[in-house]
């Protein structure tokens, strides 16, 4: 019986011929990432080591990366003593993949970690951040645990108790419609599949309307397979047949989408599942737009919105944040003016990071505020207040949106 | 053991919702049951007043914790000794909660409601208000036993650690 992708990375990084869904392996980490957790797993990686009499060690620093992006910069002395510690901690253990706060190799985690070419195609990559499905994108298993799990691999160099998820195979088929893209097409999955749906399981993206999509789109999906409750997304890597599943495969469930028909997708409130087609929102005035994140803070996504909002102007009483995935999208998107169209526009160009999204700093919703987002979480209070409401959306519906005032669908032709 | 039923949640509780992310750069064991569902204010007052006694039972449907990685969300529970009775759990957070020694029960057919006492046995969970109503108890996997009756992910690494470092000399 053939294999599926990511029962062929587990078994090559457990040392196995086989594995089959429901085996429990340890398998070898090839990657390790963490952002501001860092702290919390340094505190559980000291208490490792208590009573051994040994130094506290990672098993190998050149598979560690640390990224600051939750809370940049610190938005309290809490914060700020955490990042000093993990600062200490990097430079104490010799982790050279480490990227502060800074405007040349800064950036969100799931940005970095694709762009800096830490990712490679059958890896197992472990991060504590449940957005580390991302990286599935490129052909690696990628998945999110916490922080004592954390400090178990940094000890190790394995991630322990392991189950070989089933696997759901997504055939993707058909050409989108104009602006209707990535974002979209996996909100309209986790519909089909609701918040658990692929709870414990991963989803193996196929098809032709997946080859034909461009990085970023195909990061924004993995990205967002975990909404659908998903222990990774993954899409085997072009070109490369070493990494893609076996012919005779066994999947616990296959999906298949014809995507020519598909509308603007809009995830409503409070749960990623409660998505609706753009016509039954239509409408629904909005109070914040966000555009940026891990799911969708790409050079695309900005170049999409800067098309959109060339020219006019945010609405009054409307405000746009926008937060770009890293600073070398920030900067490429600032060298060719688009931060200048998005300013002119009204729009607040933010530093790269998190911002708003997890409610920490940096836009928080007043008492029955709506914000319509393109990032990739709507639960009640996750933008700092729950009594406000987050709409969640593509870029290009984010900046249709953002001139009127109200969610509005994309006109006319993408240039 | 019996106990008493504190509170009542639907289906896909998040993380969110039990550990605001406002609330994480606090992250120590130690510290975080002060914020636990710090958006839901008579809640968590009546949880850090000591109103709620240890032991209590939290009863919720499928998908509990679903959401971010952050640990928190099982430690802030672990915190004020509570059980939880789900339907299932979102993956990272069952880890989380095993890794930590929070008790998660999971019982696919749970039906309580509030201030209602369940007695939890090793299979079943008898809710004693309803006169004795029965629900089977999915068990952990042996592996997740182990990490538990080990005292938690901590102890059972270090046991690993150390026995494959004797092996290695």
């Amino acid at each position: 019986m053939g294999m599926t992708l990511v029962e062929k990375i587990l078994a090559r990084a457990s040392g196995k011929t086989v594995v089959k869904p429901g085996d429990v392996v340890n398998p070898e980490v090839d990657l390790a990432m963490s952002h501001e957790n860092a702290f919390l797993i340094k505190h559980h990686f000291g208490e490792l080591f208590e009573g051994t009499g040994l130094e506290p060690k990672v098993w190998d620093p050149s598979k560690i990366v640390i990224i600051f992006d939750h809370r940049i910069p610190a938005e309290s002395a809490k914060t700020a003593t955490n990042q000093k510690l993990i600062r200490e901690f990097v430079t104490a253990q010799g982790i050279e993949k480490f990227h502060d706060i800074r405007g040349d190799i800064g950036g969100i985690c799931h940005q970095i970690l694709p762009e800096y070419g830490y990712i490679r195609p059958g890896m197992v990559v472990v991060g504590t951040d449940s957005h580390t499905t991302t990286h599935g994108a490129l052909g690696a298993f990628a998945f999110g645990i916490g922080a004592t799990d954390t400090a178990s691999v940094w000890m190790l160099g394995k991630a322990l108790n392991i189950e070989v998820p089933e696997t759901i195979k997504v055939v993707v088929t058909g050409k989108f419609k104009d602006y209707v893209g990535a974002k979209d097409l996996i909100l309209y999955i986790i519909k089909l599949l609701t918040v658990e749906g692929a709870n414990f399981k991963v989803l193996e993206f196929h098809g032709p309307a997946i080859q034909e999509m461009s990085m970023s789109g195909r990061l924004t999906i993995c990205n967002m397979s975990v909404e659908a409750g998903a222990t990774s997304g993954i899409i085997p890597a072009d070109n490369e047949t070493s990494h893609w599943p076996d012919e005779d495969a066994e999947y616990c469930q296959t999906i298949e989408i014809d995507v020519s028909d598909l509308d603007f997708q809009i995830a409503c409130p409070h749960k990623v599942d409660n998505v609706k087609s753009i016509s039954e929102v239509e409408g629904t005035k909005v109070h914040q737009i966000v555009l940026g994140s891990c799911t969708n803070g790409r050079y695309e996504d900005i170049r999409i919105a800067a098309e959109i909002l060339r020219g006019q102007k945010v609405a009054s009483n409307v405000r746009m944040l926008v937060f770009p995935a890293s600073w070398k999208i920030y900067r490429e998107a600032m060298g060719v003016g688009h931060f200048m169209t998005l300013a002119h526009a009204g729009a607040v160009i933010m530093n790269p990071g998190c911002g708003c999204c997890l409610g920490v700093h940096q836009g928080a919703l007043g008492d029955g505020e709506v914000a319509l987002s393109t990032t990739n979480r709507n639960f009640k209070g996750r933008m700092g207040n729950p009594n406000s409401e987050v709409y969640l959306c593509s870029p290009a519906v984010a900046a249709a949106s953002a001139i009127t005032g109200y969610v509005t669908r994309p006109e006319g032709e993408p240039r | 053991m019996s106990a008493i039923v504190v509170l009542l949640l639907g289906d896909d509780i998040s993380t969110d919702t039990i550990y605001p992310g406002r609330f994480m750069a606090t992250g120590l064991p130690s510290e975080t049951p002060k914020y636990a569902f710090a958006d839901d204010v008579a809640l968590n007052k009546r949880l850090v007043d000591g109103e709620i006694p240890k032991g209590s039972i939290i009863v919720a449907g499928k998908n509990f914790g679903c959401g971010s990685s952050r640990e928190q969300a099982a430690s802030t529970l672990k915190g004020y000794e509570l059980t939880i009775v789900a339907k299932a759990y979102a993956r990272i957070f069952r880890r989380n909660a095993v890794n930590v020694g929070l008790n998660i029960i999971i019982c696919p057919e749970i039906e309580a409601e509030d201030s209602d006492e369940l007695m939890i046995q090793k299979d079943k969970v008898i809710n004693i208000t309803t006169r004795g109503l029965e629900f089977d108890i999915m068990p952990l996997s042996e592996i997740e036993q182990a990490i538990i009756d080990a005292g938690g992910l901590i102890p059972y690494t270090k046991k690993l650690f150390l026995e494959s470092r004797g092996k290695q000399k």
